[in-house]
């Protein structure tokens, strides 16, 4: 299969107006990935699928990335997809799409109607990183229970205060129960004041 | 009890079996002990090798594993009980008859395990209903099951019908039915039932305690 460069300047003939951009930076990744923006991502999706010279007729995975706010960037969700294509035996082409993090803003286009096996994928993102897929068929969540209202695999996500009282000689575990207000032995606070005294 | 040993073993040698009702009850209570047929992580794959013909459960009179928990005595939660699954066990559990036993299998069922810090896993199964037999292991091999199988056993024959530690089911003020946490917006509603269950205390203050008192 040609090389990433190859692929980014054949998708930007066939989708015009497609900002396209290769990825290097993670180390973790491995191989350069393609991003893509979001106006555009469905679009050049269908090129690799339907292109004979890629025909990308497996989606392997579906992911997020979560990327806290830093000085010089002000964070965002990456949906990583992985292509591969099982009529030519080669891939993958990695692609991203990159989205903000505020919760109502934080959409990208489904590809579920181009990779049927994107649809659970899709959820578990959704559920877990809070992504919204826009014209996803049934978008609800996969893993957690509907009336749950985090998205756990954030990196901000707080979770729940319930931390208990272990018989450990350590008291960190203790202190952060009682200040969290979780559950406690009836005798949690004369435990931890003799802890503090110790 | 009323019937003197030697007499009753020179009986037993003519074929006669003088025993209290009570005993001849729980003899084929605990030889019958038909668990529910469920397992919910890598636990019950263990679970299902006791089962089979190598560890073979039957000995113990445990094979028939009902699809049902209204033909089930035993339910082996074998495996993670993650957060969204809990409600559906208790709720198992207030379907199965009395008298009914819990046996917690693994690191997940009992404590929640090497997810315990998780935010979907369930800290032990004990948090919502009473567990009789614990068994510790990552994943506890089968002859614990069976070891496990035996204490329960040994704690059905030793149980009475009559007297104040009866059985549940004869015990007319007992609870019978375990309240079902629901679904919380972060958390299951309430994150325990602490009736059934008390946060352990320091072990090393315990047994200071205990040693003092002593
Ligand atoms: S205790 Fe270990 S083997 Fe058993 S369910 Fe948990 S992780 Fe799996």
């Amino acid at each position: 299969m040609e090389a990433i460069e190859k692929i980014k300047e054949v998708a930007a003939q066939a989708v015009p107006g497609a900002k396209l951009e290769i990825i290097n930076s993670t180390p973790a990744a491995q191989q350069p990935a393609l991003l893509v923006d979001r106006d555009h991502i469905y679009a050049v999706a269908k090129f690799l699928k339907e292109d004979p010279r890629f025909q990308m007729d497996f989606c392997s995975c579906v992911t997020g990335v979560d990327y806290l706010q830093k000085a010089d960037n002000p964070g965002f969700i990456e949906v990583v997809y992985h292509l591969y294509s099982v009529a030519q035996k080669h891939g993958p082409i990695i692609l991203k799409v990159r989205a903000p993090r505020e919760l109502d803003q934080c959409r990208v286009p489904s590809l579920t109607s181009l990779w049927r096996g994107a649809e659970f994928q899709e959820r578990e993102a959704y559920d877990l990183y809070g992504v919204r897929f826009d014209s996803h068929p049934d978008l609800r969540r996969i893993l957690m229970w509907d009336e749950f209202t985090d998205h756990p695999m954030r990196k901000d996500y707080v979770p729940p205060a319930d931390y208990e009282w272990e018989p450990t000689p350590h008291h960190d575990t203790l202190e952060r129960t009682v200040q969290v207000g979780g559950i406690t032995p009836p005798t949690a606070r004369e435990e931890l004041e003799k802890a503090r005294k110790k | 009890m009323a019937v003197d040993e030697g007499l009753r073993s020179e009986l037993q040698k003519q074929g006669i079996f003088v025993l209290p009702f009570e005993q001849l009850y729980n003899w084929g209570r605990k030889s019958s002990i038909w668990p529910l047929q469920f397992g919910l992580a890598c636990c019950a794959i263990e679970m299902i090798a006791s089962a089979a013909a190598r560890y073979d459960l039957a000995r113990f009179g445990a094979e028939v594993f009902r699809a049902t928990p209204r033909q089930a005595d035993l339910m082996i939660v074998a495996g993670t009980v993650t957060k969204k699954m809990a409600p559906l066990v208790v709720r198992l559990y207030n379907q199965m008859p009395e008298p009914k036993y819990c046996i917690a299998m693994g690191a997940c069922a009992i404590s929640g395990g090497p997810f315990k810090d998780g935010y979907n896993v369930l800290k032990g199964i004990d948090r919502y209903i009473p567990v009789d037999v614990h068994i510790p292991g990552c994943p506890p091999r089968p002859e614990a099951l069976i070891h496990a199988i035996m204490t329960l056993q040994r704690k059905i024959a030793n149980q009475h019908l009559e007297t104040e530690n009866r059985l549940r089911w004869y015990d007319k003020n007992a609870e019978t039915e375990f309240p079902i946490p629901s679904y919380g917006d972060h958390d299951l509603q309430p994150p325990a039932n602490c009736e059934v269950w008390q946060p352990p205390r320091s072990y090393r203050d315990v047994t200071l305690d205990e040693v003092k008192k002593a």
